[in-house]
């Protein structure tokens, strides 16, 4: 039983990965006051470019590297567009999606080798393999935690850095202001449009990250539609986390755990339909949306940056 | 003595231009060490606007600062911080969900990576303790009062090491007590050698704070004076152009039937805590009551249970004799009440649509500004026009967005509005509050005129010689209950202050 129980925890971290780092990106952009509903989009470039470069180039740490600079590349888009132009950020963000969606969907018919007509699916390239740490990953339950991949060992550093970053600097003191109150940053002399600039490219280096872990460990190689949503629902997740990153934790090892279990079922031969068990994900993604909202209004407890979804323009009355 | 010394900041010439507006034409202006210098002058003046030049938030168009008489480029508030020039704005700069500590050290430039807390606040202390200002350091901001968030605001330029210190209008929030402790702080800041710049529309607070008064109108500095060698009916008629009536015509008061009765009225508050206990209240047509009581004590659920737009859990709201409790705020609207809100911009106008629209925003509904629910436009500017013309609304035109007004023209288009629309039951709640006197006078003048013509005017207000000097009669509310109701000629300052405290009429009689 506890063996079982080990071995879901495991798949369950290795689910929740790409959706930790994506929280944990937005995250740091909603902060900053800025909403990018872009994520799906982002997420699925993240993927397709990762994979086709580590499949070319037979390194799957320069798969990363690209998707870094793509997640940047979309997220500054929409940063030029909400923070200089001070575009609506809805739909700023929709249309990255819609955009990202359909170029990845469209790279990954071209990009491929000539031999499978350009297509990029069903070609195997290099991945990152778990990798099982002796003696810790004997252990039961905890030894879960040491038979991931190194993306996901990575983020054992990086969720105590993002929170530590976020509530005990200064520069996270600064980023918590612009999002809260960004006329009060302002004349305290933080520069707003900076500060948005910066957290939303790199809030989307890491979405785009979480999409790389799509394609380059968790379901290595490149298919339509990789990420089967999760861009939507970290959507959810940064507000199940109240916008802190280390409660990103918990929710998507939630979804993460979701889909473990609904994987093991459906490998287990259930009566339940698998389209059913497909759904389970979104499903709780909207139960989670209202309980979270009750709960908010219950507690009078609003967890989300004060300023969030708004433009700021200093010379206005 | 003052003449010999050297200004620390000095500012020549200054203009700025906003679209359809001059706010500053050519302004001069100069501080000395160690004093305070009043800024005076009605809303739209452009005080405001120069102070934010000043701390770089604006930028002017035209004309140099000086400080300790070296040319200063201020481009940003980064820039103003630095040269020790610091400005407590009208709406406090503060995070609301942040703590006091964290919100001084906001932005602040020579802060290590990792803030090291407890020595921040032990700064924060050593400033509160040598100042005179109270607050704790790890208090959130939304759970401090608003004269503790003012002590805030004062404390965190202070750590900041400001010398030159702007105050926008600071006692406009303050309770009479907080204001005079504000005076103790200044006293302790000007004896240092720090120096002030205090925007304000009480002449008592002028003539008792300031060394220096400055005159501001239509963006032009108009009079310097030194304020031991002037007075307030002086400072009012430079300010407004024109000599100001501080005493107001009341014919005697010809009370007709109970337009607004509210019996035993209970209702919570935001927080889900009781606000209102048991309120019964009447107001006869052609009379004014008006509401004291320290800010706070369920002044604004009172307004709120009455307009529609708070939930009476007990107890009985009648209008013109009919029961409303807890009817839609249309419904209350159309059987009469018209309604002048606390929050002028968030709940009596929408900043980002024009002044005709908001003055259309009751009438609309009917002919002849709409018929079967198709509006009509040059009807609703034709209608705009008449009340901008009757109110004295200065706004560049119909159609500019009423946000760029400045407060006391938002008020008169709000009064407008209501005014027009206003069949028997008028509820103002701080209606002159951050006016200035001519606008104030206008308010006042329109209230009474209301009482002449039959309405009933419910007046809620912090002013108390606004109560006295237009109401007919006043109630004091405490805790959320009226602690007695007594006519304005025989209520006594003292009187009403031990009410305000909490002793009821009956036990002072």
């Amino acid at each position: 039983m506890i063996a079982l129980f080990t071995s879901v925890l495991a798949i369950t971290l290795r689910a929740g990965t790409s959706l930790i780092y994506a929280t944990v990106g937005e995250i740091y952009t909603e902060r900053s006051g800025i909403l990018n509903l872009g994520l799906e989009g982002v997420m699925l470039m993240g993927a397709v470019l990762s994979f086709a470069t580590a499949y070319y180039t037979g390194s799957a740490w320069l798969g990363v590297l690209v998707a870094l600079l793509v997640g940047a590349l979309l997220a500054a888009i929409h940063a030029f567009l909400t923070v200089t132009m001070r575009a609506n950020q809805v739909v700023s963000g929709l249309s990255i999606t819609l955009f990202g969606s359909g170029l990845a969907s469209f790279l990954g018919q071209r990009l491929g080798p000539e031999s499978n007509g350009y297509y990029l699916v069903g070609k195997v390239g290099p991945r990152f393999t778990p990798y099982v740490v002796p003696f810790l990953s004997d252990i039961p339950v905890v030894g879960a935690l040491f038979k991931q991949d190194i993306l996901t060992y990575l983020l054992y550093i990086l969720i105590p850095l993002a929170w530590f970053y976020l509530y005990k600097t200064r520069n996270g003191l600064n980023l918590r202001a612009v999002g809260e109150n960004p006329q009060t940053a302002d004349a305290m002399g933080i520069d707003v449009i900076r500060v948005r600039y910066l957290y939303t490219i790199l809030g989307g280096m890491l979405v785009s990250l979480g999409g790389a872990h799509l394609s380059l460990a968790y379901t290595p190689g490149w298919s339509e539609n990789i990420t089967g949503g999760r861009g939507w629902i970290v959507i959810a997740l940064v507000i199940f986390a109240m916008w802190n990153p280390a409660r990103a934790v918990l929710g998507a090892i939630l979804f993460g755990g979701i889909n473990a279990v609904q994987f093991r079922l459906q490998a287990a031969g259930t009566n339940i339909p698998s389209a059913f068990l497909n759904m389970l994900p979104y499903l709780a993604t909207i139960g989670i949306l209202i309980v979270m909202t009750w709960w908010e209004t219950l507690s009078k407890r609003i967890g989300a940056p004060a300023a969030l979804g708004t433009a700021y323009m200093r010379e206005e009355k | 003595m003052t003449e010999e010394k050297r200004p620390i900041l000095e500012l020549r010439g200054i203009t700025k231009r906003f679209p359809g507006v001059v706010a500053n034409a050519g302004v001069d202006l100069a501080l000395y060490p160690g004093e305070v210098l009043a800024l005076l002058g009605e809303n739209g003046a452009g005080k405001s606007t120069l102070m934010n030049i000043l701390i770089g938030l604006y930028r002017q168009d035209e004309g140099e600062i000086y400080l300790r008489g070296e040319p200063v480029e201020i481009r940003s508030p980064r820039d103003s911080d630095a040269l020790g020039i610091g400005m407590v704005h009208q709406n406090f700069m503060l995070v609301p969900t942040m703590t006091v500590a964290e919100n001084v050290i906001l932005g602040l430039q020579d802060l290590s990576f990792v803030p090291k807390m407890d020595e921040v606040v032990a700064r924060i202390n050593e400033i509160s303790e040598r100042y005179n200002l109270q607050v704790d350091p790890y208090a959130s901001i939304w759970q401090l009062s608003v004269g503790e968030q003012q002590r805030v605001e004062i404390l965190k330029l202070i750590y900041r090491g400001a010398e030159v210190l702007i105050l926008d209008e600071p006692t406009a929030v303050l309770t009479p007590q907080e204001s005079e402790e504000l005076a103790r702080v200044l006293q302790v800041m000007t004896s240092e050698g720090k120096s002030a710049i205090f925007i304000t529309h009480k002449m008592d607070e002028v003539l008792s704070f300031s060394n220096w008064v400055q005159v501001l109108q239509h963006g032009k500095s108009i009079a310097v004076k030194k304020t031991a060698e002037t007075n307030a009916q002086e400072l009012a008629r430079l300010m407004v152009g024109r000599e100001v009536l501080f005493r107001l015509d009341k014919a005697p008061a010809t009370p007709g039937d109970v337009l607004l009765e509210m019996r035993d009225v209970h209702a919570l508050d935001d927080k889900g805590l009781p606000a209102l206990r048991g309120i019964s209240l009447q107001i006869r047509g052609g009379e004014i009551l008006g509401i004291a009581g320290v800010a706070g004590n369920g002044q604004r659920q009172l307004s709120e249970a009455v307009t529609g737009l708070r939930t009476v859990t007990a107890g009985e709201v009648l209008i013109n004799g009919q029961p409303m409790t807890n009817r839609s705020p249309l419904e209350i609207i159309q059987a009469g009440v018209s309604h002048i809100p606390a929050d002028r911009v968030g709940v009596g106008a929408v900043g980002d649509m024009a002044v005709s629209d908001n003055l259309a925003m009751k009438g609309y509904r009917n002919a002849p500004m709409s018929r079967k629910g198709i509006l009509y436009p040059p009807r609703i500017l034709e209608f705009a026009k008449k009340m901008i013309a009757s109110f004295q609304i200065a706004t560049p035109t119909p159609k500019t967005h009423i946000k760029f007004l400045s407060g006391g023209n938002i008020q008169k288009a709000i009064l407008a509005r209501e005014i027009d629309a206003c069949a028997g039951v008028l509820v103002a709640v701080y209606p002159s509050r951050g006016l200035d006197v001519g606008a104030t006078e206008a308010v006042r003048k329109r209230l009474l005129k209301q009482r002449a013509q039959g309405s009933a005017v419910l007046l809620i207000s912090e002013d108390l010689e606004e109560l006295l000097t237009i109401s007919d009669k006043v109630a004091v509310l405490f805790d959320g209950e009226v602690m007695g109701v007594l006519p304005s000629e025989e209520a006594q300052i003292a009187t009403l202050g031990l009410m305000m405290a909490g002793s009821r009429l009956s036990q002072i009689v």
